[in-house]
């Protein structure tokens, strides 16, 4: 009974601040991401799948912690963390490594960081915390201060260049001022000032970036340079057909034909395997991550939390949405990772923290009862 | 109003709540754009994307059959195949290039040589062939590259089939080359309707059988259908149709001669064709000098290229069938056989040669060789003796059109017919000729003279006739007025079939009887016969140990003034005279007939008659001719010509 006992206890420190929906979901989508990675790596390595079954292993680890912190440890933990990261990012505009023309690295001492990464949790995090601070009284200045403080990042992001991660942290931060309740008016001045800038901004981007717009717009006017990527991922998934051509057996995704077809473009692998049935499903599986991501918010306790709970959730519909845009053809080709399934450790962990930072919202409510 | 202070928490949480149901819906949305497109790409358009993920995968690929093999009249081996492996580079795949062949160059060595022979190659070529950079790789660069693939995109290791000729520049002219395929035979490959025939195909014959038998030699091209990654890499093969290979060829060349004939040409240029009168089998033919067909295989490197290209001794002129020269006095046999046939002359009709020629009413007059002449002249003396004023008298008695049209009938001014390219007319004189070729002059300077018959009577003037056009008129007379076709492949083996094809049955190859009187190719053959007996070429014949037929001549390249002798010596070495010999052997039943041409070489007797006597030594008796012997002191005058 003692031992009984003891084994419950255990249990129940393991899985008190876990989150049963969330926990099932993740866990079948790590296991076709699993399965995908190893037919991307070629199917007869074990390298790249038990690689990734380590970086959830890690990454499971780490989101528990998370799940266990109140969401008042995380509020006082947003700013400094924001702080590294905004010090980190201006050290790599300074310092920064230069790798593949892009300056992302920092190299800290015992390790080379890509600051840009924690922003990603940094930027929601802030903002959720100004917002809740601010709750009692808000106004328009407010707002501008939220947008600052959103902008420098991003712009940091932007310039190193990292057009991608750029776009993921503004739209994290962007989407708690919208939670907050920006509103409409200002929010429809600020789409149409966005979209009457596009001309100016237009000159300043890199040319690879207008490249991809200019290929997503056709993607034949360049079919071996940068066109490549859109033709060979759109042909792995429409010959994929409704059922697949079966797991190992899918002739772009094993000759090679599709690029980087274990990160960025893992979904024209699965497409040409599974088909339009895993497709669908894992569209499925997304929805219910994001589903319970917003019930969790809307019966978050405190403004920090529904923000940040909210803010966290849409990112991951933005990850999602931005990946499978880009594979299918129908946005322009930016370095994101499909979430929860691209190979990388670093992307997994930090959805993995997002993850975390949701289920100590779920599972903390009753504690920060006001 | 904007900005408007929310303090009431459930006003608050309301706000919240819409907006989260509205990025639900917005959520719901995006994701169905993305379904419908997953739809649109794997339920509508599936086939279309299914038949280009085929087209991506799967690759035919052409097996190119083996080039058929080349061999002389006693199997001897002229061009043969071996395989070796090249290291293959696509430009277009290849960003700096310079840089990675200097990374490259410590795997594998490239010369700068090879580096001057691959932009060639670049200049000539569409940027997405696959070029060799270098050929013939040890196994220990293929072991040594092959580990360091993956830092080389676009470059590859194939094996190939290389031509080698081991003769080197024996009969190079006769055997000619195979090079790289270049826009015209493009063009020439299209025309013919045989593109998909040479996909996967390189090379091609450019010149000599090489390039007159291509269609024999290439066979048809098989194909693989095999599995390839996106870098184009086979992965496996799905069906195969095997290729078929050349055709063989045997050719009617004997090699050994025509090594012996080559040796004894020496540095000189000139030019031997020999046939077998019979039936018009090319038994050698020189053109000298001559190239290494071999550096033509790989793609020639520029250095080599210019160095044969601009040589003053043109050594790519096949002057066999391309070079045209005056005939000087090898011509006067067949004058004289025309003259006989016309009935212009009797064998027994003689002139008086007082060593000059006059013209009635003409001021200018026509000099001998010999001062003061010959004496009495008949038609047999005439060429024993090879008199200028006999035929300087025949030719002002004869119509210049009578001339051409017997001439033609034995071959001047037409081409032989033999079965490799590029062979010329030459040129033989006629009214109709003159007026054509002076179109721009005056009506005075287009017409005829008969000083224009009398310099032509003698083999100069406006003639000129290829080696191959004096040979193949000797086999004739050889053969008593039979014309034989003169021919290079002798038969054609059908590698698959194993059948042999001999050319001798094809129609074209059909003996042609002259309408010539026995009785006057007869009197003719006798005369030929008593020149290496007493006539201008005895010296040099003495003790051949058989009877040969022949025909000195000397032909000149400089105008000497009248009443100014012609000294070899001071005239500038381009500028003396060319030296003809046209024999054939044994004279009673010829089996060897051949012209020898000898640019700049002198006196017909002295510098071309020892190289007729050599192969005909060789060719009739086996004995190989001492080469040191040969070198007489050339311009020595030892008889009239």
């Amino acid at each position: 009974m003692n031992l009984r006992a003891t084994t419950n206890r255990i249990f129940d420190i393991l899985t008190r601040r876990l989150d049963g929906p969330l926990m099932v979901t993740i866990m079948v989508l790590a296991a076709i991401s699993v399965t995908v990675v190893f037919s991307a790596s070629g199917g007869d390595t074990f390298d790249r799948a038990l690689g990734q079954i380590r970086n959830f292993c890690v990454a499971l680890v780490v989101m528990w912690i998370v799940a266990n912190m109140s969401p008042l440890l995380l509020m006082r933990l947003a700013i400094p963390i924001f702080l590294v990261g905004l010090a980190l990012l201006i050290g790599v505009a300074v310092f920064g490594e230069t790798r593949n023309n892009a300056r992302r690295w920092l190299n800290v001492g015992f390790a080379i960081v890509q600051p840009s990464e924690i922003m990603k949790i940094a930027m929601p995090l802030l903002l959720a915390w100004y917002f809740h601070k601010r709750e009692e009284d808000l106004r328009l200045a407010d707002y501008a201060i939220a947008g600052l403080l959103l902008i420098v990042p991003s712009a940091l992001v932007m310039r190193q260049p990292d057009l991608g991660t750029a776009i993921l942290i503004f739209s994290a931060g962007f989407f708690v001022i919208f939670l907050a309740g920006l509103s409409w008016k200002l929010l429809l001045a600020a789409a149409v000032a966005a979209g009457a800038a596009i001309p100016f901004v237009w000159p300043f981007l890199h040319d690879y970036q207008k490249q991809r717009v200019y290929t997503l717009l056709d993607p034949t006017t360049d079919p071996l340079g940068a066109g490549y990527h859109i033709i060979q991922s759109t042909i792995a998934i429409g010959s994929g057909g409704l059922l697949g051509k079966g797991w190992l057996t899918g002739s772009q995704a094993q000759l090679d034909f599709i690029p980087e077809r274990s990160t960025d473009f893992i979904f024209a692998v699965y497409g040409e395997e599974f088909g339009l049935v895993g497709g669908l499903l894992l569209l499925a599986l997304y929805l219910v991550i994001i589903g319970r991501g917003l019930m969790i918010a809307m019966n978050a306790s405190t403004t920090f939390s529904r923000l940040l709970a909210g803010a966290i959730t849409l990112s991951f519909f933005t990850y999602a949405f931005v990946n499978m845009g880009m594979v299918t053809g129908i946005l322009p080709v930016v370095g994101v990772p499909l979430p929860l399934m691209s190979y990388g450790g670093t992307a997994i962990l930090s959805l993995f923290i997002g993850i975390g930072i949701l289920m100590s919202v779920s599972t903390h409510k009753q504690l920060v009862a006001t | 109003m904007i900005g408007t202070t929310i303090r009431n928490r459930e006003l608050e949480i309301n706000v919240f709540r819409g907006r989260a149901l509205f990025a639900g819906f917005a959520i719901l949305i995006a994701f169905s754009v993305v379904a419908a497109r997953l739809v649109y790409l794997q339920v509508i358009k599936r086939d279309h994307y299914y038949t280009l993920a085929e087209a991506n995968r799967i690759s035919l690929l052409p097996v190119v059959p083996n080039r058929g093999l080349i061999w002389d009249r006693n199997n001897e081996v002229l061009a043969a195949n071996y395989s070796a492996y090249t290291l293959e580079v696509t430009p277009s795949r290849v960003k700096n290039l310079d840089a990675v062949l200097e990374e490259l160059n410590t795997i594998v060595e490239i010369q700068p040589r090879d580096k001057r022979r691959f932009k060639r190659l670049m200049e000539e070529s569409k940027n997405f062939e696959s070029l060799p950079i270098r050929n013939r790789l040890t196994e220990e660069e293929v072991a040594r590259f092959a580990v360091n693939r993956y830092r080389f995109p676009g470059f590859d290791i194939r094996p190939r089939l290389f031509r080698n000729y081991p003769q080197g520049d024996v009969a190079s002219h006769a055997i000619g080359y195979i090079g790289r395929i270049n826009d015209a035979d493009l063009k020439r490959i299209d025309d013919a309707d045989l593109t998909s025939n040479y996909r996967g195909t390189d090379h091609i014959g450019k010149l000599g059988i090489e390039g007159g038998y291509e269609n024999e030699l290439h066979g048809s091209t098989g194909s693989e259908q095999v599995e390839i990654d996106a870098g184009g890499r086979a992965m496996r093969s799905l069906a195969t149709t095997a290729p078929v290979a050349g055709n063989n060829l045997t050719l009617t060349l004997d090699i050994k001669l025509q090594k012996i004939a080559e040796q004894v040409f020496g540095e000189g240029r000139g030019s031997l064709v020999a046939i077998e009168p019979a039936t018009g089998e090319i038994l050698a033919l020189v053109s000298k000098p001559g190239f290494d067909p071999n550096l033509f295989v790989d793609g020639i490197d520029p250095q080599n290229w210019d160095l044969l290209n601009t040589s003053v001794d043109k050594p790519l002129l096949n002057r066999a069938l391309r070079g045209a020269y005056p005939p000087g006095s090898t011509i006067k046999p067949f004058l004289a056989l025309g003259a006989l046939e016309s009935g212009k002359r009797t064998p027994q009709q003689t002139i008086s040669d007082p060593g000059v020629f006059r013209l009635a009413g003409v001021a200018h007059y026509w000099n001998d060789d010999k001062a003061g002449g010959h004496g009495l002249v008949d038609m047999r003396k005439s060429i024993v003796v090879s008199c200028d004023t006999y035929y300087y008298q025949l030719a002002s008695e004869t119509d210049i059109d009578e001339t051409s049209k017997f001439l033609r009938s034995l071959g001047f001014g037409t081409k032989t017919g033999i079965d490799i390219d590029g062979e010329l007319e030459g040129t033989l004189p006629s009214r109709q000729w003159k007026s054509n070729r002076l179109a721009k002059g005056t009506p005075e300077a287009r017409k005829w003279y008969v000083g224009d018959s009398i310099s032509a009577g003698i083999g100069q003037g406006y003639n000129s006739f290829t080696p191959m056009q004096l040979a193949h008129a000797t086999a004739t007379i050889a053969n008593d007025g039979v014309a034989m076709r003169p021919r290079l492949v002798r038969h054609i083996t059908d590698v698959a079939t194993g059948t042999i094809k001999s050319t001798a049955d094809l129609d074209i190859n059909k003996p042609t009887r002259l309408a010539l009187k026995p009785e006057n190719i007869a009197f003719i053959k006798a005369a030929m016969a008593a020149v290496p007996i007493e006539g201008t070429s005895a010296r040099i014949f003495a003790n051949s140990g058989y009877v040969s037929a022949g025909k000195t001549g000397t032909a000149q390249v400089y105008g000497v003034k009248r009443g100014e002798k012609y000294v070899a010596g001071r005239v500038a070495e381009r500028l003396r005279d060319h030296a003809w010999y046209i024999a054939y052997a044994p004279a009673d039943k010829p089996t060897i007939a051949l012209a020898v041409m000898v640019e700049n070489g002198g006196k017909g007797a002295v510098a071309a008659a020892p190289i007729a006597r050599a192969v005909m030594d060789y060719y009739l008796l086996g004995k190989k001719p001492d080469i040191a012997k040969l070198k007489t002191p050339d311009n020595e005058p030892q008889s009239d010509d």
